[in-house]
């Protein structure tokens, strides 16, 4: 018999080497994952240290956070009152969210991706136990979320908050992250490629999201615990400098334990290459319609637009669920009303509330659209192109076919994202059919601020196509102006760098068609330049 | 007879690497080609400028009598491609992805569909990630000969079969050559290309270095004789062309430039001949020759550098026998 010990030696011998080897492949991408996490932090506090310099203030923001179901939706409640409780407030949401995403994102490309592409069996074949590129990957997450644990408390104190608190907060964080570390780990194991990991993935970060979002926004009396399910509102529930419930990092760090230990048991019980869920056949024949580059499109990118757009009507069906809640909103405090309107609209509260949404929405479509088009240089890259326009398929068509996606699919994600919004806000507050068609209008308005982004994906596509990552950077330079610019009082400047600065805050806001002309034409300008270059430029 | 591609000095550079450095090709209707070169010599780079996927630098080709850049569209209804490495679309099934490569150059024959599946083989339901190496190009390989067209563009097809299957694509391009079609077969497999080829240009380092029939190019080179004789021969050392000669009595070993080939039978004959067995250099050994100054030099341990080239150097990488 083996000991259990040696066992685990031999499953993860050359897990450092391979380690190193993920590290040096993320030695740009993990910096920046990390300054994302803890600068948004760092700014976060030093803003709110400015703009509710006294307890009274904070007390009273606090207070009309916690009253407004919608908000509590958005951003959870409010535990503590200090800046560093606030600050923990609005960055427990975000700050999950992103090191899940940073967690999931870099496990899944060093397991499933390389056993996808291949790579894993050259590394395979070497004296390297079956477990240790697993063991790579979760090492690189962990490490990535032991260094947010430790960074948002450097960053925190320094800044003159209380310790434990902090200690308390970069934990917190760190607990999304790891738990998210473990669920990834186990659904590299279950799917067969990175495609399908990375969306279950983010499946499940969007399902944890809702959940958190509903149980929040549930008052006394309602299905609280909602949140409890979700790892997002394991974060927030340790409360950091409003009691610094330690047990709930216990808890969180004991669930992402077990989850890394079934990822390893999985990896023990299947083959390389292979997934858990069975292949199938498929027929021998390609149907009558598969014909045509645009047939190909469809077929390739038909399952992500449904997936997308499904998880905009279902997001969209619960922010409008939660719209009658902002109207027990007290709105005599001029402050209040002050800070209802920074976090965006102008006119009624409701109708501020849903505009918001509605500018969530126009940001998810956004990221949509950008790996919409990137799967046109996907397709380059991977050498499926070449093929294909060995056939009698010019450059432009094929480019078009795709292009179609990030262009009229995310119409497709944002029409179904407001519709969801609509018809729910108008079953809760009457007005069905008036007011689905107002926010299918505002969602609608966001499509030229969605078309510049995806045509800036196109430009880089031409002109860059070996730097397509930059695509990505972009995208998140101009969704942290729009989502935490307004919030930390940026300058105007930056906020107008956002093509969603300029999009009419729609409903509640007096609809200007100008400047959804005029980003229509940039983006028109930006695509078209890029496709010149695509075609153009040598090919692979 | 008409000419399907004709290149001439096509330079084509990717930031400091020179891939084609005025490469020429002629390749005439209805005659299969073989295009050889050791791995980077440039046998890709000249099929991707020929798919109008990448643009010369300078240089001239022709396609069919079309530009391959501008006219892409019109002349990719009229040839069949195959890459040397295929990777296909996960979620398409093999058939699937054979029916939209072949509807998309214009259609494609069923009934050569199925033959063509039946000898390769090939399990048409399979989705495209559960192929193997061999069964991906097997599936480009169907989709392309399947296709009524006048030009196959193969780069390197046969990377990944078994020689099963290797025997089966020869007989597939025997049939197209019946068929009168055009194939450019880009290949390091000297075997595949002596056994398939009307006419062979070799390239290395992105340039042609030569150029011909198969006889032709064998003049170029030498034959190897063994003899046994019926005396010892007078002094062989005065004819010309002969190298690595080996006399041990009455036999003899030797190679001779072909061109002098006659003169060294005659002064055999003239002693009398009791076996000969002489062999026309394979293309292997013309392969060698142009490769060798460059495979030679970096072998520190032949310290004698010897005057006749060896006559067994090692194979080059992926040459088979």
């Amino acid at each position: 018999m083996t000991r259990p010990a040696s066992v685990l030696a031999r499953q993860t011998t050359g897990a450092g080497p391979l380690l190193g080897l993920a590290l040096r492949r993320d030695k740009v991408m993990l910096p920046c994952w990390l300054y994302a996490a803890v600068g948004s932090v760092a700014v976060t506090g030093i803003s709110f240290g400015k703009l509710y310099p006294t307890a009274l203030s904070r007390e009273v923001f606090a207070a009309t956070i916690n009253q407004s179901a919608s908000l509590r939706a958005v951003y959870g409640p409010i535990f503590g009152t200090g800046i560093g409780g606030l600050t923990a407030w609005r960055m427990a949401a975000f700050g999950g969210v992103i090191v899940a995403l940073m967690s999931s994102l870099l496990v899944v490309r060093h397991s499933r991706a390389e056993e996808e592409t291949g790579r894993l069996e050259l590394i395979g074949a070497g004296a390297v136990g079956r477990g240790a590129p697993l063991t790579a990957a979760v090492g690189t997450a962990v490490l990535g979320n032991l260094l947010v644990a430790l960074l948002i408390p450097v960053a925190m104190i320094a800044t003159g908050q209380d310790a434990a608190g902090s200690v308390a907060f970069g934990l917190a964080v760190a607990c999304s992250g790891l738990v998210f570390t473990g669920i990834a780990a186990v659904v590299a194991q279950i799917t067969e490629t990175e495609r399908a990991a990375n969306g279950a993935c983010g499946a499940l970060l969007g399902l944890a999201f809702l959940l958190r979002a509903a149980g929040d926004a549930a008052g006394p009396g309602g299905p609280g615990w909602l949140s409890r399910l979700s790892p997002l509102g394991w974060t927030e529930q340790v409360r950091p400098y409003g009691g610094d419930r330690w047990w709930v990092v216990v808890l969180a760090l004991v669930v992402a334990a077990a989850l890394i230990a079934a990822a390893f048991a999985l990896v023990s019980r299947r083959d390389l290459g292979a997934g858990l869920l069975p292949q199938r056949p498929g027929p021998a024949t390609g149907a009558a319609r598969l014909r045509s580059a645009s047939a190909l499109a469809w077929r390739l990118q038909r399952g992500s637009l449904y997936g997308w757009s499904a998880g905009a009507l279902i997001s969209g069906a619960v922010f409008g669920s939660l719209a009658k809640g902002v109207l027990s909103l007290f709105g005599g405090n001029a402050q209040i009303q002050q800070i209802i309107q920074r976090m965006g609209g102008q006119q009624s509260i409701v109708d501020a509330y849903l505009a918001t949404m509605v500018n969530l929405l126009g940001m998810v479509a956004a990221v949509y659209a950008v790996q919409a088009a990137l799967r046109l240089r996907g397709e380059e890259a991977d050498g499926r192109a070449e093929p294909l326009l060995a056939t009698a398929v010019s450059r432009l068509r094929w480019a078009c076919s795709h292009l179609a996606y990030p262009l009229a699919g995310s119409a497709v994600l944002l029409i179904a994202g407001g519709a969801g919004t609509g018809v729910a806000a108008g079953v809760l507050l009457g007005d069905v059919g008036g007011r689905t068609a107002s926010l299918v209008g505002a969602a609608a308005a966001q499509l030229p601020a969605v078309w510049c982004i995806a045509a800036g994906a196109v430009l880089v596509i031409g002109l860059l196509p070996r730097r397509t990552s930059a695509a990505w950077g972009i995208l998140s330079v101009l969704l942290l102006i729009s989502y935490l610019g307004p919030a930390l009082k940026a300058g105007q400047w930056v906020l107008d760098l956002s093509p969603f600065t300029h999009i009419p805050r729609l409903p509640g806001a007096q609809f200007a068609a100008a400047p959804l002309l005029w980003l229509t034409g940039l983006a028109a300008v930006l695509a078209a330049t890029g496709l010149a270059a695509l075609c153009r430029r040598d090919l692979g | 007879m008409t000419t399907a591609i004709s290149v001439s000095g096509l330079v084509k550079t990717f930031g400091r690497t020179r891939a084609l450095d005025g490469l020429d090709l002629s390749v005439s209707q209805g005659e299969v080609h073989g295009f050889l070169g050791p791995n980077g010599a440039g046998k890709s780079t000249t099929i991707r400028v020929l798919l109008g996927l990448i643009r010369a630098d300078s240089g001239e080709a022709r396609l069919l009598d079309g530009d391959p850049w501008r006219d892409n569209v019109a002349l990719h209804r009229r040839l069949a491609y195959v890459p040397g490495d295929v990777t296909l679309w996960r979620n398409l099934t093999g058939g699937e992805t054979i029916d939209l490569l072949g509807r998309l150059r214009g259609g494609l024959d069923a009934n050569r569909r199925a033959a063509l599946l039946e000898r390769f083989e090939l399990d048409p339901t399979k989705k495209g990630r559960a192929y193997s190496k061999g069964n991906r190009q097997k599936v480009a390989l169907v989709a392309a000969l399947a296709s009524d067209v006048e030009l196959l563009l193969l780069d390197e097809p046969t990377s990944g079969l078994d020689p099963l299957m290797e025997e089966v694509f020869r007989a597939c391009i025997a049939e197209e050559r019946e068929r009168g079609r055009t194939v450019l077969l880009s290949s390091h497999i000297l075997s595949e290309v002596e056994a398939l080829c009307d006419r062979v240009s070799i390239i290395r380092a992105g340039r042609t270095v030569e150029s011909g029939t198969l006889a032709e190019m064998r003049h170029l080179t030498r034959t190897s004789v063994e003899a046994e004789l019926a005396a010892v021969p007078p002094d062989l050392g005065a004819l010309p062309g002969l190298h690595e000669v080996e006399l041990r009595g009455t036999r003899l070993r030797c190679q001779v430039d072909t061109d002098h080939l006659d003169q060294l039978l005659r002064a055999l004959t003239a002693v009398g001949v009791r076996t000969l067995t002489s062999r026309p250099p394979t293309l292997e050994e013309l392969f060698l020759r142009h490769y060798e100054p460059e495979r030679a030099q970096p072998q520190p341990e032949k310290s004698q550098p010897e005057k006749s080239q060896p006559e067994h150097p090692q194979q080059p990488e992926g040459a088979q026998r």
